[in-house]
């Protein structure tokens, strides 16, 4: 590993044409922008699935105006039928855990902001950043089209379990060239995340300017180097598991097929292969997933709180090591989604412990963030509200973790709300705060203008207290033992959790109307937001130091050379109670790590 | 705004709290042997995961109160003992945690996964296909005949692909589309998968067991109490997941013996 001098290479001269400047652009933060609008596009169909999933769990004979026109066959009269629930669950959870969650925190703002914060013009290998994205948007594109071709999306669940993924139609609507299209279309996204982990890790280690050491890096940069190690070895097991599943559709192999099935009163023409063995590669990159998910969210998330609080982390070298651990356990502990799977029973046990032991780090974590507040000067605004919701739901969302991580308790849990409920909140919901409180902290950097601020406490307390009435009585329903992917509670025992699910449902709306709020921000900002100055939250790291917005070379022919730790707050300088890193000017330290 | 903020954190935890306090949503009483060691793992984490979810929500909305908008004069200070004295607390309580948890709940576990059935243990077969689960019992012989998946043919009610007429083992086996069990005699759940993933689960035995297609796999129980219970699919089998449920009759032996035979004159 080495810093760069100051004489660093041009990668790419200056974009010219239309296309070259805003399509196919080789400039990270353009990059990062298009990933953003594609996570921001995404996000939105998410959730205007989510709606119509509860307003069918609500309400499951009222007719949604315009489902119809969506799937004739699928919604008769805008009534969803169970096996479109399925379907469009199915693609709920695939383009919100894929499209959004990877996508908005790693790919976007990582995109745009890494190689700012280590002090370089763009990553080193632009044609590849290029490329990562526009396969990334071909994904998604082949998984929308599922929408409109055959029978429709695969009704699998995100999670696209063997032998369901794999018999063809006999298993199903969708189940024949809908299941192809989400193969190829994650394989694809495997792809464009593997270029993306490549340039990002090469950014970190190879373009640090003079002076950025690696314990010089910001708390972000830090969290996507770290996702990156984790997509770059997850995505790769994905990748050939989605293919080998096309085959056993195209070529008639039989990885995930075992013989002498029967479907429909006909036995299946395969024979050998093994269904748990796709449960393996599927959460061997799952589990990962959700730190791919998370971990960019707590790099975010720190480095914004301890812009706000003015003051650094008690110890950004231990909040370093634990985003380390948590990626490097999270490949130890994937089986606690296969409990009850039928995989051996021991191998519970053992993928039990790392399970709990993964809890310590994420503690470590939250009691730095917690404690650090205090003695701090603590700014409220729209990013560290969104900062601070963030601490509150992965608590919400971890402690929960501890119940699913005991192959006893999940006997009873397993495959019920209480999942549900735990995973929106410690890593989507969690992650979502992630991406607000990045989004308006970020913004005036990525367009050159303030958002409003007004707007974005409406936005916030509307999500922090609607996300509580969705997601906490998901835990209850699964105590309860709500099973999850159901259409309809036609049990008996699921009749008196009827109107919990319609609690959920008014809840689910209003708090998605409020994302609304922020879409209209978003876009008003961008075009008639004030002004913003180059360094509006008097914050220290080296995309402050540049212009609003960066010039396409990102310090304007200019290299910085970085003379401090990345978060020196509430030392006395001649700009206030911080220092930038690029500043020659010495401050006293007055917060050492202990 | 900030105190407001801290407030509304405290509200929500402990509103969050009181339903979970209150039993407002419980698992229904447990009737198996093993049960009562799931219930009690799951009281002791739910008493951990709660302390630590108030505290954790209470102490950040304390600070958020106490340290937000201190104007520009404000000096800032350092917590007491830094991230050392944090990383020690979180390594002893949660590692503590961590291990009882891990320790204790291997009993439970164990008694279900981990001991093999008593040799006098009932067996019965229970097949999964979408979206049906079909009983089998072994009859007087006492053993199954073997499956023939290409015989499987459900207009016929042949679920299971048998040949009675070349399996002597067959001829008395009992099929049935409910499940009925003896109470207090411990049943040897013999699972086999028709076509794709599937899941048994009975929230008052407090069983849930993944049917693996290709791979038969077995669970030992004994249930306690006389009733109906629904049997229900917990894996995303296709369209008619919702709907693929069976029900569970735990008879006492006598009226387990008359719907034995029932059963077995319908064959």
């Amino acid at each position: 590993m080495h810093e760069m001098s100051a004489q660093v290479v041009q990668h790419h001269a200056p974009p010219t044409s239309f296309v070259r400047k805003y399509i196919f652009s080789l400039d990270h933060k353009v990059i990062g922008k298009q990933y953003y609008a594609l996570a921001l596009v995404a996000a939105l169909c998410g959730m205007v699935l989510s709606w119509m999933m509860r307003i069918h769990l609500g309400w499951t004979n009222v007719a949604i105006p315009g489902l119809q026109l969506l799937s004739k066959n699928g919604a008769p009269g805008g009534v969803m039928t169970p096996e479109y629930y399925l379907e469009l669950m199915t693609m709920h959870g695939t383009i919100m855990v894929f499209f959004v969650l990877t996508t908005a925190p790693f790919a976007a703002f990582g995109n745009f902001f890494l190689p700012i914060q280590v002090g370089a013009e763009d990553m080193p290998f632009p044609r590849i950043n290029m490329s990562s994205f526009w396969v990334t948007f071909l994904a998604f594109i082949v998984l929308m089209s599922s929408f409109f071709v055959g029978d429709g999306p695969t009704l699998g669940g995100w999670t696209q379990y063997a032998p369901l993924n794999a018999v063809g139609s006999a298993g199903g609507p969708g189940q024949g060239l809908g299941v192809v299209l989400w193969m190829v279309s994650i394989a694809l996204f495997c792809v464009g995340q593997l270029l993306g982990a490549l340039n990002f890790i090469s950014t970190t280690l190879d373009l640090r300017v003079k002076g950025m050491s690696l314990m010089r890096l910001p708390l972000s940069a830090w969290a996507w180097f770290i996702t990156s190690c984790m997509g770059l070895t997850a995505f790769a097991v994905l990748l050939p598991a989605c293919i080998l599943v096309i085959l056993d559709h195209v070529a008639g192999t039989s990885f995930f097929v075992a013989s002498s099935l029967v479907i429909n009163d006909q036995l299946l023409p395969h024979s050998g292969g093994s269904t748990l063995l796709w449960q393996h590669l599927f959460w061997f990159f799952g589990h990962p997933e959700v730190y791919i998910a998370i971990v960019p969210g707590i790099g975010i998330v720190s480095h914004i709180l301890i812009t706000n609080m003015r003051k650094p982390m008690l110890s950004q070298r231990v909040l370093i090591y634990c985003m380390g651990a948590l990626a490097v356990l999270s490949y130890m502990v994937y089986g606690h989604h296969m409990f009850v799977s039928g995989m051996n029973p021991y191998s519970s046990l053992a993928f039990s412990f790392p399970t709990l032991v993964i809890t310590i780090p994420a503690t470590i974590i939250v009691l730095i963030w917690t404690f650090s507040l205090y003695g701090s000067k603590l700014r409220i605004n729209s990013a560290s509200l969104f900062a601070l919701g963030f601490i509150s739901m992965f608590v919400s969302g971890g402690v929960s973790g501890f119940f699913l991580a005991q192959p006893s308790i999940d006997i009873m849990l397993h495959a019920t709300y209480f999942v549900v409920g735990h995973f929106h909140m410690v890593m989507g919901v969690a992650a979502m705060f992630g991406i607000f409180s990045g989004t308006y902290f970020w913004f005036p950097k990525m367009t050159g203008r303030m958002m409003d601020e007004t707007l974005g406490r409406i936005h916030f307390w509307l999500s922090f207290v609607g996300t509580y009435c969705i997601f906490m009585p998901f835990h209850y329903l699964g105590i309860a033992g709500n099973i999850r992917r159901y259409s309809t509670f036609v049990n008996d025992f699921l009749q008196p959790l009827i109107p919990v699910h319609r609690w959920i449902t008014v809840a689910a709306l209003i708090t998605g109307a409020a994302q609304l709020v922020f879409v209209y921000n978003l876009i008003h900002s961008r075009f008639w937001g004030k002004p913003a100055p180059d360094n509006p939250w008097e914050a220290t790291s080296l995309e402050w130091s540049t212009a609003t917005p960066p010039p396409w070379d990102n310090f304007g022919g200019k290299h910085p050379v970085v003379y401090h730790d990345p978060f020196q707050y509430g030392v006395q300088s001649s700009v206030g109670d911080y220092v930038m890193q690029a500043s020659p000017e010495q401050v006293k330290t007055e917060h050492e790590e202990k | 705004m900030a105190k407001f903020f801290a407030l509304t954190i405290i509200v929500i935890a402990i509103a969050s709290a009181v339903p979970v306090v209150m039993h407002t949503w419980v698992a229904p009483a447990d009737i198996s042997t093993h049960g009562h060691l799931i219930d009690e793992q799951m009281s002791e984490t739910m008493i951990e995961a709660g302390v630590s979810f108030l505290a954790a929500q209470i102490i950040l909305a304390i600070f958020i109160w106490q340290f937000s908008n201190r104007g520009p004069d404000a000096k800032t200070k350092t917590f007491p003992g830094g991230a050392k004295g944090l990383v020690i607390a979180a390594l002893l309580l949660v590692g503590a945690e961590v291990l009882a948890l891990g320790v204790f709940g291997v009993k439970a576990w164990a008694d279900v996964y981990l001991t093999p059935p008593s040799a006098t243990a009932l067996p019965i077969q229970v097949q999964a296909g979408q979206f049906a689960f079909y009983f089998r019992y072994p009859g007087p012989d006492k053993r199954f005949g073997p499956l023939h998946p290409e015989l499987i043919n459900e207009p016929n009610q042949n679920y299971f692909g048998l040949d009675p007429e070349h399996d002597l083992d067959s001829r008395d086996d009992i099929v049935a589309a409910e499940m009925a069990i003896p109470v207090n005699k411990e049943i040897h759940l013999l699972m086999h998968a028709k076509d794709v993933g599937h899941s048994f689960f009975v929230r008052e035995l407090r069983v849930q067991q993944d049917f693996v297609p290709g791979l038969d796999v077995s669970l030992h129980f004994t249930a306690t109490k006389v009733g109906k219970y629904e049997i229900v699919c917990t894996q995303l089998c296709g369209l008619g997941h919702y709907n693929m449920k069976a029900y569970l009759y735990v008879l006492s032996e006598a009226d387990f013996d008359g719907w034995l035979k029932k059963e077995a004159a319908m064959q």
